[in-house]
């Protein structure tokens, strides 16, 4: 490791007062969740139209009129964007945040929207996301810093967006670990069979891992069935505190524990290729909410990439290091395994327009109020998110629970 | 990352903490920041060190070795410049004084199999214009890595 620095940067649970933030959190609900009304290929949309009618639908789930929205955040409606989104909405908030931590934001978000609502300082939060990723293509980039590590150090090299940059670590991974292609593809199958089982999905014709291992390569180690969709998409999360949250239409949803970490930006400052900040967001999430991973009901997990998936259940510790490739083998978290693991066919099958991270809390939340369907896993009480953003740079873990 | 009319990809535009590494790079010479206080290179080049945040860091000439630590062959280019060079090699080196580079593999066959994580390499300079010069790095063979 080059730079041990992060070793010792390690945040270790007996120096968080955890107790204190788990009763902090107990104040607030998740109330309102939905997507904006079309996602998959959406060029008629605009980005901000995404992100009204996802926080139209997440009200309307919730029950709570525009006019109690006094809490908004957001990333991805431009460089203000909760400002942006605030008069395009017509809100004037006291509380507002535009935490970018690339797709892990929302989960970040959340959190914080969590615990404002808990000391008061709002009552009424929407996270909103809107983007598309897939109409957008060739729109151009947002302008950056020539003189960022980035522009320097790794665009010289490469130009091509996520894809290359998670290879690398990947790579590492399978030669540290021998992590194999099939194992890989078993989280891509597995995934899709969950789409199938989602009508929101936009894959939802059968794949075996025959396919996946015969699909082009797009970038070594990456078969084409390894890397998310790129589509449009919007969603949204509405959180109030548990006193109002009687009121709702729907029975709450709690926050039982919330943590953030991030470790690097550039993959020349990530303290070991293999690793992902979950190993520190995860843990402090769980011991808040005072469970053990047996627990656990369902899991989503951002999946950018299949090997995001193997590497995040490794990191939040529901297998040893290095012991993902076989965890998930054997079609394990696909319908009917006993790891269900991103039910709505995920950033794979399901959708993903870039940043995905608001849209796995959305699925949790159904699960745990028992709206999926065929794809509802039986009496999902408990459930855990991890988002990451970046370059496996920026985790937010979160474990929510229904009565 | 000032485009020159020849050469289509980004060029690094040096910056204050970074112009000494690219001059260096222009004459064909890898030089790393070091850090005395923790008697360790660190990248990428800061006016301090991220580990002890002293601010006394210096320079120090790089041997040029080390070895594949990961890699990944590209088959699409995402970006115009890259269309005619596909399939071609990125990786993150580890030099033998601890730190990590992005860079390309050059002299190398991009196909699984060929190029491997840990294989030694060393430094090779491509002059992509009149003032920028990008460290790249070719294999090694085994028994010149000691
Ligand atoms: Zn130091």
């Amino acid at each position: 490791m080059p730079e041990a620095m992060h070793e010792e940067r390690i945040h270790p649970l007996e120096k968080l007062d955890i107790r204190e933030k788990r009763e902090l959190l107990r104040k607030v609900a998740i109330v309102g969740v939905d997507e904006s009304d079309e996602i998959g290929i959406v060029p008629h949309k605009s980005a901000l139209q995404m992100h009204a009618e996802a926080a139209r639908n997440a009200l309307a789930d919730a029950g709570i009129d525009k006019s109690e929205v006094d809490a908004l955040l957001t990333c991805s409606a431009g460089v203000m964007s909760t400002v942006q989104l605030a008069e395009y909405l017509g809100i004037i908030p006291t509380y507002t945040d535009t935490t970018m931590t690339g797709g892990s934001s929302f989960a970040i978000q959340l959190e914080h929207a969590a615990l404002a609502i808990a000391a008061g300082v709002c009552k009424v939060a929407v996270i909103t996301h809107g983007q598309r990723g897939h109409s957008d293509r060739g729109r151009g980039r947002p302008a950056f810093d020539p003189w960022a590590p980035a522009a320097q150090f790794e665009a010289p090299y490469y130009m091509g967006g996520a894809a290359g940059q998670y290879a690398l670590a990947c790579m590492r991974h399978m030669h540290e670990y021998g992590t194999t292609h099939e194992q890989l593809a078993e989280i891509a199958v597995a995934t899709r069979k969950w789409a199938m089982l989602n009508p929101k999905a936009m894959m939802r014709e059968p794949l075996t891992i025959e396919d996946v291992l015969s699909s082009r390569w797009v970038v070594y180690p990456f078969h084409l069935y390894d890397c998310c969709l790129v589509t449009d998409a919007g969603g949204a999360v509405v959180l109030t505190s548990a006193e109002r949250a009687r009121d709702c239409r729907k029975p709450p949803v709690w926050v039982l524990g919330a943590a953030t970490s991030h470790t690097h930006l550039t993959l020349t400052g990530m303290p070991d290729l293999t690793q992902t900040p979950a190993r520190y967001s995860g843990p402090r999430a769980m011991a808040m909410a005072g469970i053990r991973h047996e627990d656990i009901d369902v899991v989503e997990v951002y999946d950018s990439f299949t090997y995001t998936v193997l590497v995040t259940l490794e990191e939040l510790g529901f297998c040893g290091k290095g012991e993902g490739g076989p965890f998930v083998s054997g079609q394990r978290t696909a319908p009917g395994g006993d790891f269900p693991l991103n039910t709505n066919g995920g950033g794979l099958s399901y959708t993903h327009p870039g940043m995905y991270g608001i849209f796995p809390i959305i699925e949790a939340v159904r699960q745990l109020r028992g709206e999926c369907g065929q794809r509802q896993v039986p009496g999902a009480k408990l459930a855990l998110v991890n988002a990451t953003g970046g370059t496996l740079s920026a985790t937010g873990t979160l474990v929510l629970g229904a009565d | 990352m000032a485009q020159s009319r020849s050469y289509a990809k980004p060029v690094p535009e040096p910056s204050p903490e970074t112009r000494f590494f690219w001059e260096k790079c222009r004459q064909h010479e890898l030089w790393l920041p070091y850090c005395p206080r923790c008697q360790r290179f660190f990248w990428y080049p800061r006016d301090f060190c991220p580990r002890c945040f002293a601010w006394d860091v210096e320079w120090r000439r790089a041997s040029g070795r080390g070895r594949v630590y990961t890699f990944a062959i590209h088959y699409r280019a995402f970006h115009p410049a890259w269309e005619a060079e596909v399939p071609y090699v990125t990786a993150i080196v580890e030099l033998e004084e601890g730190v990590r580079l992005y860079t390309a593999l050059v002299e190398v066959e991009p196909e699984p199999g060929k190029v491997r994580c840990d294989m030694p390499v060393e430094v090779v300079f491509e002059d992509v214009d009149e003032r920028t010069s990008l460290p790249k790095f070719r294999p090694l063979p085994e028994d010149a890595h000691a």
